[in-house]
């Protein structure tokens, strides 16, 4: 049985895709089966992202419209032998999900994977309930900043009501925080929202802060997943998170400023 | 295909016998005022003469409702005998006490619930929640009785009172008809608190709480930490702008004196 993760946030450009992207990899790197599937029918970017959109040729509606198998949908990933992208159809719309097609994809794929990634599209529609309607575990992907964190927060109240878990009764869905594009700077000048200001709001549990990061575009520009990336801190921080998600118990990194030496203050200005 | 030439093929399980189905019934009801079982003949039977073809073969049900408690099982039989004689047919009880509903269930009448037809009704419909789900959590655009009921899962004990022990996220409704709402958790901005007796936050209440629903001016709302958008007490509200400073984020309680919304340092 695999476990099926949603990433969700509510509201759009947080950071949904580059997570789904990030975590589906740190996952297949260590040595379990993923898949991650976009859902962002009609709007897909996860195969730009994962640098597979030149291998797409058939998507997520034309299985579940039972027009082609999994196993023809399925991209494998060239770097890592674990990951596989189901990617979603550029030419449809979200209707196109429909509940018992999403859950025969899915059944079918817990047979042979270990986690299943739905990466969510933003808004809190058809395509985001989807999303998330199966999921075992849900990474709320946030901004530190009010719209965002009110948008995560509606969202959690949806995910707590409008899933299969709960509406069968069963164990809630697990739900964690990953504060993204989080800038110590601006915190400290009192710009942004601190870790512990969405903490007090949310009141969930922390899964990671990734650092504002111009790695993120550029690996996104490039199809590498920035969690590659190991010498920027927005890999390293993935990474971390990944770690996290698994349960290992790694300190959460880049919540302060980096210390500069008198040099490097001196050349960067 | 426009027509199915054997709509038996239709059917996996082999050729249909029958269909199960609720319906809902208007029924005369012969409510019971007292015991006395000649008064009761005397003026059915006038009322039947006027109008013999109406009660004819009417199924009707006796409300013992209004009969003290254990009043009327010993007539029940002359009753029921006494309705079959005008050509009726007396199917059922209801507002029964535990003695007058053994006798009716003696006679092999139906013992009806007040909620019956509704009732009649839920079981065709797996999905409707049962009738305790009145106190429902509302997802605001999409009401989801059952669904939402679970999100902050809101446990009653006994009538008139509800706890929340999760965070009430934005958006989501709560409503506590008939009673308190105590909430263990933060309440967020966006979401709305609804009772139509008192509300209890013990967490940080930042969205809307409306105590009073019904019309109650002695409900009263006490929180915690108050960081409201609105707060009402049966229609008297004050929005978050209008809330003086030194009362935010200090334990508080808000009730109206002499129609005048107050919030109270606690």
């Amino acid at each position: 049985m695999a476990r099926i993760i949603v990433i969700t946030s509510g509201k759009g450009g947080v950071g949904k895709t580059t997570t789904s992207a990030a975590l589906s990899m740190g996952l297949a790197q260590r040595g379990k089966r993923t898949v991650v599937i976009d859902f962002d029918v009609g709007l897909r970017n996860l195969d730009l992202i994962m640098g597979c959109e030149r291998r797409v040729v058939y998507d997520f509606v034309n299985v579940i419209n039972k027009e082609a198998n999994l196993n023809q949908a399925l991209i494998r990933d060239k770097r890592c032998d674990h990951l596989y992208v189901l990617p979603a159809s550029q030419t449809r719309d979200k209707d196109a999900l429909t509940k018992e097609g999403v859950e025969r994809v899915l059944n079918e794929l817990t047979q042979n994977h270990d986690f299943i990634i739905c990466d969510s599209p933003a808004g809190i529609e058809h395509g985001a309930t989807m999303a998330m309607y199966f999921a075992d575990d849900a990474i709320v992907v946030t901004n530190p900043e009010v719209s965002s964190v009110r948008d995560s927060d509606r969202m959690l109240g949806i995910l707590s009501s409008r899933s299969r878990r709960a509406e069968n009764s069963e164990e809630p869905i697990r739900e964690y925080l990953l504060l993204t594009r989080y800038d110590p700077y601006r915190v400290l000048s009192g710009e942004m929202l601190s870790v512990d200001d969405v903490q007090e709001i949310l009141s969930l549990n922390l899964l990671g802060v990734i650092p504002e990061s111009k790695a993120v575009l550029s690996a996104s520009n490039a199809g590498v997943p920035v969690i590659l990336d190991r010498e920027s801190d927005a890999g390293r921080a993935y990474n971390d998170m990944v770690s996290r998600y698994l349960g290992e118990d790694v300190p959460h990194r880049f919540l302060n400023p980096e210390k500069k030496g008198f040099l490097s203050r001196l050349f960067r200005g | 295909m426009a027509v199915n030439p054997n709509p038996r093929n239709n059917d996996t399980d082999g050729p249909r016998s029958f269909e199960l189905k609720a319906a809902s019934f208007t029924l005369p009801i012969i409510r019971l005022i007292d015991n006395n079982i000649e008064a009761v003949a005397a003026r059915l039977g006038a009322k039947v003469e006027k109008a013999p073809d109406f009660f004819r073969n009417t199924p009707v049900v006796i409300d013992l409702s209004s009969l003290p408690e254990g009043v009327g099982a010993g007539e029940l039989p002359l009753l029921v005998g006494l309705l079959r004689g005008y050509g009726m047919i007396p199917f059922g009880v209801r507002g029964g006490g535990k003695e007058q509903n053994a006798a009716a269930e003696a006679l092999e009448l139906a013992v009806l619930r007040d909620s019956y037809v509704r009732r009649g009704k839920g079981a065709s419909k797996a999905e409707e929640p049962p009738p305790e789900s009145e106190v429902a959590v509302d997802e605001a655009p999409a009401p989801q009785a059952r669904a939402s009921k679970q999100a902050a899962s809101p446990r009653r004990s006994n009538p008139g009172f509800m706890l929340i022990t999760k965070p009430v996220r934005s958006g989501q409704r709560v409503y506590a008809s008939g009673g308190d709402l105590s909430i263990t958790a933060a309440v967020s901005s966006g979401a709305e608190l609804m009772a139509d007796g008192n509300i209890h936050v013990y967490g940080p209440l930042r969205g809307r709480a409306l105590a009073g629903m019904s019309g109650n001016l002695e409900a009263r709302i006490f929180c915690q930490d108050l960081q409201a958008e609105l707060v009402s007490i049966a229609g008297h509200y004050r929005v978050s702008e209008n809330i003086p400073v030194e009362l935010r984020g200090v334990p508080v309680q808000i009730f109206l004196d002499q129609k005048i919304l107050r919030i109270e340092k606690l």
